[in-house]
């Protein structure tokens, strides 16, 4: 039950919009299968699965409009959701903002989002998993704390106007942490793909165990400003919160887009001229749906030669300034260049090397200046070699000054972009080599 | 957990980005089901066909959560209301120990067989744990209570209060805010009913009723010829309580360089007082980086205090069971059972405590049916205790659970979660212009700003509402662009003054996050202003062009 086909998901919408007495309705079919495993101190703590789908509608009346869901698909049950939300509809103030149901659209083909293999894993698949993250931790005297979380979903679209929309998708996020049983070392890795073949716990734990073993017993060196490599989960860590490129709050004047005097920054230089930045809902690493509530995706620059070139409007902003409306992205890619991180370590006289970052949290909104911590394997480099281990940095910087003040660019790595397990979507984010990156104070955290 | 039912209240236009995303479980359902209630029979009826069907499988232990979970918000900006969403989560949780390790599974779906079914795969699932299993699970002992129920002391429930009413409050606090000069203003209503009832083989049947509301209002002002803006965010605290926390009383009132409030909420007199305070932010003289003695309002403190000192003494992360998400502790057991780790100066009581009336962490029994109390933390300045549960107990050579399991939903599993974790006041009857008065070089902080600190909860920044520079013991002008740095156990250490009990007031967080998949937690930490001698003070101006 919890995916449903083309077909099905049509047929149950079609039933719910033909209940409608309102002016106009949009109704969402949406469902999946997940599971999950969690483990620390080399244990599996919890395990578990869950299915669920669910029915969301939304009337109007005018500019009146009200929501109800429900998770039962018989005829009195979908009438019955569509009489409720109509009740809303009618006790609600009017939203001046209120726009009316999308009509029908054209969109490109669909993307390659829903792997077979990743739909078909198993509770035994995750154990092993699990195993095989742990066991060679045991063997180093390490102990893992991991997580594995894999979906399969659905959702679907209709409304009053005509439009209808269907798309699935797959995808599996691991995180581990691997610790030296002393305290004194640890290594993290991530990996985050649509496709579970191309995951193997065992490789990625490996290269947490030797970040643990490499980061022990770090030293301390001053705070200021460093030359730093950012591996792609660190880069994205920063990336991920600069790219909300909202038009309304720009125009507004509230934003780090918005320009002295009024307007915005749209087609000015913000960052160095190397910097390219898009979405692209066909790329094959990050493959997303070909549209979003409704509105068709495709494939458009955020920063181009370093030059701000679109914003996102919603339909309301979007009506207001005479623009077409932006469909929010699915995925952020940014372009790299050749260079491995070995390469960029040998080309580097004095740097840092950071593997992640964490507790980002914005400082002031106007700069976009943001704070947080390096964690689980800095080290520090001289000379083209990676010299020790040091202790974790505060840092107080803004993605904008770091984007600026870039170096080299080094290979794309898919993350799951906004950090967190499960993250806010995908991301193709390269290494990056940047300049006077602002470390404020030293932690003792390990 | 169904993350696909959270809503995120996004799409509230540009304040969205400065309003935290608030994750909601939950459908979409008519506010009136929201009054309704499932009786307690066949909340009973449930619970003992999971425990029978459990104990049938081999379960050595089984708990089961029942909840009914209703959130009601109302957005609104400027002139407009944004979303008004009512939202119902219902369902249940069965957890087990069966060969020694954990289990759990969760059903909406409330019929008997679904029941079992979700009763025996929590058995297989922990059967299937035990493979990797090192150590079973070793439980404290808990008697039952029998049939029991705890309500939340609430005057007025706010699911009971008119929509109209709410609305008209929110559209009010935006025009006092614009008339004062605000730009822009984002205002809600955040309302929480927890319907939980908790069943174990120990014998406990428990029904509790929980009550959150938590007003807020974020403000925008620009200054169109420089181009460069401001905020200010509203003084309230989330609370343990019904709509009468909006009810204003001038005994709730402290008068400062800006009203405080205590216990009560005038929220049309902050937002007021907020859109002039955003304007003066702009014209506030840019801070000079050094040391300052620093007066934190407990309007601030509560966040540092929640930071530094709640979450380096959940056990479950000294333990490693955090160790991949939200880190671990420097709160080693070590210096536990040293007895004299100086964790701040001999002024500093923390008190972590489940029962405070009005906080958002009172309830009368945690999610795993041990009654709740309050125990020190910090006695004298020295570690003396954890947060714990159940299975923790243990570890510290306690016979009972502190009370400190929580679950944010019934599809949630309950792991070890912070109760009120608050400073008591001083004991020297100081007033605020007490501390105030012997600083010669300080600043006075009042609201909760940017927050940071690292995964061992040594190093921290923070930033504030509102910034008052204190110069030869009186209050010189506004600051702006103040963040503080320290490290939690010289920071403890710098406390110099705390003002008495006529100044203690609650902070507190909706959202607090931990676990994977994440969970959030609301928790309260108390406490009066206190004063910190000699702390890092940063300059967080930058230049974009």
């Amino acid at each position: 039950m919890a995916i449903l086909s083309k077909e099905e998901a049509k047929k149950i919408l079609e039933k719910v919009v033909g209940f409608s007495k309102a002016d106009g309705i949009e109704a969402g079919l949406n469902g999946g299968d997940g599971g999950n495993i969690r483990y620390a101190r080399n244990s599996v703590s919890t395990a578990g699965e869950d299915s669920n789908v669910s029915l969301s509608v939304s009337v109007n009346f005018g500019k009146k409009s009200g929501a109800a869901s429900i998770n039962e698909f018989d005829d009195a049950s979908l009438e019955k959701v569509v009489r409720r939300a109509e009740e809303l509809a009618k006790l609600a103030p009017e939203n001046p903002e209120f726009m009316d149901p999308l009509g029908p659209q054209t969109y490109g083909p669909e993307a390659k989002t829903f792997i077979e293999s990743t739909a078909k894993i198993t509770p035994e698949y995750r154990a092993q998993a699990a195993a095989d993250s742990i066991n060679p931790a045991t063997k180093k005297d390490i102990t893992a704390a991991g997580y594995l979380e894999d979906n399969r979903g659905f959702n679907a679209q209709m409304n009053s106007k005509g439009l209808f929309t269907y798309n699935q998708a797959t995808g599996v996020n691991f995180t581990v942490t691997m610790r030296t049983n002393d305290g004194t070392g640890s290594g993290w890795v991530a990996r985050n793909f649509n496709d579970v073949s191309k995951l193997n716990t065992a490789e990625a734990s490996q290269i947490a165990i030797e970040k643990a073993l490499q980061s022990r017993n770090a030293k301390a060196i001053e705070p200021g400003k460093y030359t730093v490599i950012l591996e792609p989960n660190a880069a994205s860590d920063l990336l991920s919160l600069m790219l909300n490129f909202n038009a309304r709050q720009a125009d507004e004047g509230r934003s780090f887009l918005s320009k002295k005097g009024g307007g915005t920054k749209l087609g000015e230089k913000l960052v160095d001229e190397r910097v390219n930045i898009y979405t692209d809902p066909w790329n094959e690493e990050v493959p997303t749906a070909n549209q979003a509530g409704g509105l068709p995706r495709k494939r458009m620059d955020l920063i181009k030669g370093g030059v701000v070139s679109n914003l996102f409007y919603d339909r309301y902003w979007a009506q207001q300034k005479g623009v077409e409306p932006t469909p929010f992205p699915g995925n952020r890619i940014m372009e790299g260049g050749n260079a491995s991180i070995e390469d960029m370590i040998k080309d580097t006289k004095k740097g840092v090397l950071v593997t992640r970052f964490w507790y980002i949290r914005a400082v002031d909104p106007q700069t976009l200046l943001y704070t947080g911590l390096t964690r689980d394997g800095s080290f520090y480099i001289e000379n083209g070699k990676i010299k020790h281990p040091i202790k974790n940095f505060r840092f107080n910087e803004s993605p904008i000054i770091m984007l600026n003040n870039l170096e080299t660019l080094g290979k794309q790595m898919r993350v799951a972009s906004g950090g967190g397990p499960g993250g806010g979507g995908s991301a193709l984010i390269p290494a990056m080599k940047i300049r006077d990156f602002t470390f404020s104070s030293l932690s003792d955290a390990v | 957990m169904k993350r696909r039912d959270f809503i995120y209240l996004t799409g509230m236009g540009a304040a969205a980005s400065m309003i935290p995303a608030i994750p909601v479980i939950g459908n979409p359902i008519d506010p009136a089901k929201a009054l309704e209630r499932v009786d307690v029979t066949l909340k009973k009826r449930m619970a003992d066909v999971a425990l029978n069907a459990a104990r049938s499988k081999g379960a050595t232990y089984t708990d089961v959560r029942i909840g009914r979970y209703l959130n009601q918000f109302v957005v609104t900006r400027e002139d407009k209301v944004q979303n008004i969403v009512n939202t119902e989560s219902y369902g249940m949780g069965v957890r087990v120990i069966a060969n020694g390790s954990w289990g759990f599974a969760a059903t909406d779906k409330t019929d008997n067989d679904s029941i079992a079914k979700a009763a025996e795969l929590a058995v297989a699932i922990a059967k299937e744990n035990s493979r990797l299993l090192t150590e079973p699970v070793r439980l404290a002992p808990q008697k039952g209570y029998g049939e029991v129920s705890w309500k939340a002391p609430i005057q007025k429930n706010a699911f009971e209060v008119p929509m109209k009413e709410k609305v008209d409050l929110l559209l009010g606090v935006n025009s006092a805010a614009m008339q004062s000069g605000a730009n822009y203003i984002t205002s809600l209503l955040f309302m929480v009913n927890e319907q939980k009832y908790f069943a174990s083989t120990d014998g406990s049947y428990i029904d509790q009723d929980i009550h959150r509301i938590w007003p807020a209002f974020f403000i925008t002002k620009i200054d169109a010829t420089t181009g460069k803006f401001e905020t200010r965010n509203s003084l309230s605290a989330p609370m343990g309580m019904g709509y009468e926390y909006l009810d204003v009383r001038p005994q709730d009132k402290i008068q400062s360089v800006t009203t405080l409030y205590k216990g009560r909420y005038d929220m049309l007199e902050d937002a007021k007082a907020g859109g002039a305070q955003a304007g003066e932010k702009l014209k506030a003289k840019s801070v000079e980086a050094g040391k300052y003695d620093l007066i934190l309002d407990p309007s601030h403190l509560w966040l540092t205090i929640h930071e530094s000192t709640g979450h380096p003494t959940e056990l479950d992360r000294v333990l490693g069971y955090e160790a991949n998400f939200a880190g671990t502790s420097f709160l080693t057991l070590d210096k536990w059972e040293s007895k004299k780790f100086n964790y701040g100066s001999k002024i500093v009581n923390i008190v972590a405590d489940k029962t405070q009336v009005g906080s958002l962490g009172a309830v009368g029994y945690d999610d795993e049916g041990v009654q709740c109390g309050q125990w020190d933390i910090i006695k004298d300045g020295i570690l003396v205790n954890y947060q714990t549960i159940r299975d923790q107990a243990h570890i510290l050579g306690l016979n009972a659970s502190q009370g400190c399991c929580y679950a944010d939903n019934w599809g949630s599993v309950q792991f070890q979660r912070m109760p009120n974790v608050s400073l008591q006041p001083g004991k020297d009857g100081k007033s605020v212009n007490d501390l105030i008065k012997d600083v010669e070089k300080g600043i006075y902080i009042i609201g909760d700003g940017s927050f940071s600190i690292d995964q061992q909860r040594y190093n921290f920044q923070f930033g504030g509402q509102l910034f008052y520079e204190i110069k030869n013991g009186k209050i010189a002008g506004m600051l702006k662009d103040v963040a503080y740095q320290a490290n939690s156990q010289e920071f403890w250490n710098s406390c110099t003054a705390i003002a008495d009990e006529r100044d203690y007031r609650l902070g507190g967080a909706f959202g607090d996050g931990k676990g994977q998949p994440p969970q959030s937690n609301a928790v309260s930490h108390g406490s009066s202003t206190a004063r910190f001698n000699g702390v890092n003070v940063i300059n967080t101006a930058r230049n974009i062009g």
